[in-house]
């Protein structure tokens, strides 16, 4: 009799946790607050977007909120499969802005994408050394030397897909002391001195231009990636979400990307 | 925890067995809150469980990575819960038996680990351990020892992440220990040092045993310092955590396993071990 209760009890307990659950996975209806904006969206966009344009994003996302008051841009910066996975787990965004196809194809295979992702930039990897270049770096062979410690990107993550693309496209063997999560990993540990090169974009080189300079190398032009955007099936803000798409692909939008070192599609 | 010290120190009785509970009685007010509790912990193990891919769970154990970074993790594991055992014990009791001036900040300075997220963590052991660190850039120049990049370097990251579970485990198993049998083996004559070794050590074992547990498990789980400090190679610095958050990138089913394989490895370990060590009074 004694169990019985308790069994009643549990069950009434897993009920409530089960309700307490679903009262918290409800949909927020945060942001959208009534603005006088001049262009008539509203709302919060939440953009996934490649760690790679962490700059120029921030920058694009400052550029639309002016050009459209009563809208916010929030971002989550990540590793472009990170954030695919977290997409397709359910994660309420907005906009995803990948640094390779191959991780947004996992996102519209899903059926996750609202239409076709369209290329909207494209980035190569240069080596990063420390600033001055002590080691003398100056193209892949180099950074087979024995003492020269090298950090590329995990072969999981676009930037290191594409490391090693050019790699063995420039028929180089190197071994690296790391493989890092994502680009922004591999750019740090340059800057902190220990390594003495890591591949990484152009584009994270130049936000990085105070501690460290780029080298380009000819073997880039054979790994080349290119950036799909795409506005996602279930955006909480889709109107909102499609005019952040819209910006990036403007005029003024592609100008801030250029300016990060980014090329044209 | 001040004490009388007129009283004769005499081994306290042994505190009554208590009868367990009828269901009946338990509180619902208490009732409640743990099963919920108990729920939180337990349905994310459930989650992980349920999108398992068993059919090809045997094929993807056997994938060449998985035993390699399994092996690296247990290593590492143990060795930095040696080193803390080495270090933390004696900090320990310096915390718990000597008066000393800052005692308390250095009580709070201890805990700096625990509140400091893993990632800062491993970025300020680069800061001093890496090679244009403090303490790492003489290394490197008097011996040419580096430590980023290597697997000492993962031990050195999850002994710092994982020694304040020890020490405030320890430090609370000395505080709570009856201080009257040191105090009566120093009348007898044993000096500090022996009193540490054959009365402290042994009345304080089971904390100590608990301590260890709780930093070795810490250190088996912990990715954020290792991967920014150690960075991640496979056969080197790559642990369990790191290849399954790299798996996480491209194959969400290999993650989940990686994350069974290290989850039923650590119970199965802990497991026997409580069953011989820490056996219930």
């Amino acid at each position: 009799m004694t169990t019985r209760r308790s069994r009643t009890v549990l069950a009434a307990v897993a009920a409530l946790a089960v309700v307490g659950l679903a009262a918290c996975g409800g949909e927020e209806s945060a942001g959208s607050r009534p603005g006088s904006a001049t262009s008539g969206i509203t709302g919060d966009v939440t953009v996934f977007a490649a760690a790679s344009l962490t700059e120029s994003f921030t920058q694009l996302g400052k550029d639309f909120e002016a050009a459209n008051p009563g809208t916010t841009v929030t971002y989550s910066f990540a590793g472009s499969s990170a954030l695919a996975t977290q997409i397709n787990q359910g994660a309420p965004a907005d906009v995803f802005a990948s640094a390779a196809p191959a991780n947004m194809k996992t996102v519209t295979d899903a059926g996750n994408g609202d239409g076709t992702p369209t290329i909207f930039v494209k980035n190569q990897l240069v080596i990063a050394v420390p600033r001055g270049n002590p080691a003398g770096i100056g193209g892949l062979a180099d950074l087979t030397e024995p003492e020269v410690k090298v950090a590329l990107c995990a072969a999981q993550v676009p930037c290191g897909a594409a490391a090693r693309k050019a790699l063995d496209a420039a028929g180089v063997r190197l071994t690296p002391v790391t493989l890092e999560q994502d680009v922004k990993a591999a750019l740090a540990k340059v800057k902190l001195g220990e390594v003495d090169a890591a591949l990484v974009y152009r584009t994270d080189a130049k936000s990085a231009a105070a501690d460290v300079d780029g080298v380009e190398f000819p073997e880039s032009a054979g790994a080349i990636n290119e950036y799909p955007i795409i506005v996602l099936k279930d955006a909480p803000h889709k109107p909102a979400a499609k005019a952040f798409v819209d910006y990036v692909l403007s005029d003024p939008g592609r100008a801030v990307l250029t300016a990060a070192g980014f090329g044209a599609p | 925890m001040p004490r009388l010290d007129t009283t004769v120190a005499r081994p306290r009785p042994a505190a009554p067995r208590q009868r367990p509970r009828r269901a009946g009685r338990i509180p619902l007010a208490l009732l409640l809150p743990a099963v919920l509790g108990l729920l939180f912990l337990i349905l994310p193990l459930a989650g992980l469980l349920a999108r398992a891919p068993w059919a090809t769970l045997p094929q993807r154990l056997t994938e060449p990575g998985v035993l390699t970074a399994l092996r690296l993790s247990l290593l590492t594991a143990t060795l930095a819960t040696l080193l803390c055992l080495a270090l933390g014990v004696p900090l320990a009791w310096l915390l718990a038996r000597i008066e000393f001036p800052g005692r308390r900040i250095v009580r709070a300075l201890v805990t700096v680990p625990l509140v400091l997220p893993p990632v800062v963590g491993g970025v300020a052991l680069l800061l001093v351990f890496g090679r244009r660190g403090l303490l790492g850039s003489w290394l490197d120049s008097t011996f040419g020892v580096t430590l980023p990049f290597t697997t000492t370097g993962v031990v050195l990251a999850e002994a710092f992440v994982a020694m304040p579970f020890l020490v405030i485990a320890v430090e609370g198993a000395l505080r709570g220990a009856d201080s009257r049998y040191e105090e009566a083996a120093a009348t007898l004559g044993a000096n500090r040092w022996t009193t540490f070794t054959h009365v402290t050590l042994p009345l304080v074992a089971p904390g100590i045993a608990a301590g260890g547990v709780l930093c070795w498990a810490r250190a088996l789980g912990e990715f954020g310092a290792t991967i920014t400090f150690a960075g991640n190679f496979p056969g080197r610095t790559q642990t369990m955590p790191l290849a399954v958050y790299l798996a996480l990138e491209t194959d969400l089913e290999a993650a989940i396993v990686l994350s069974l394989v290290l989850l039923a490895v650590s119970v199965a370990i802990l497991a026997t071990l409580r069953d011989r060590w820490i056996s219930a009074p």
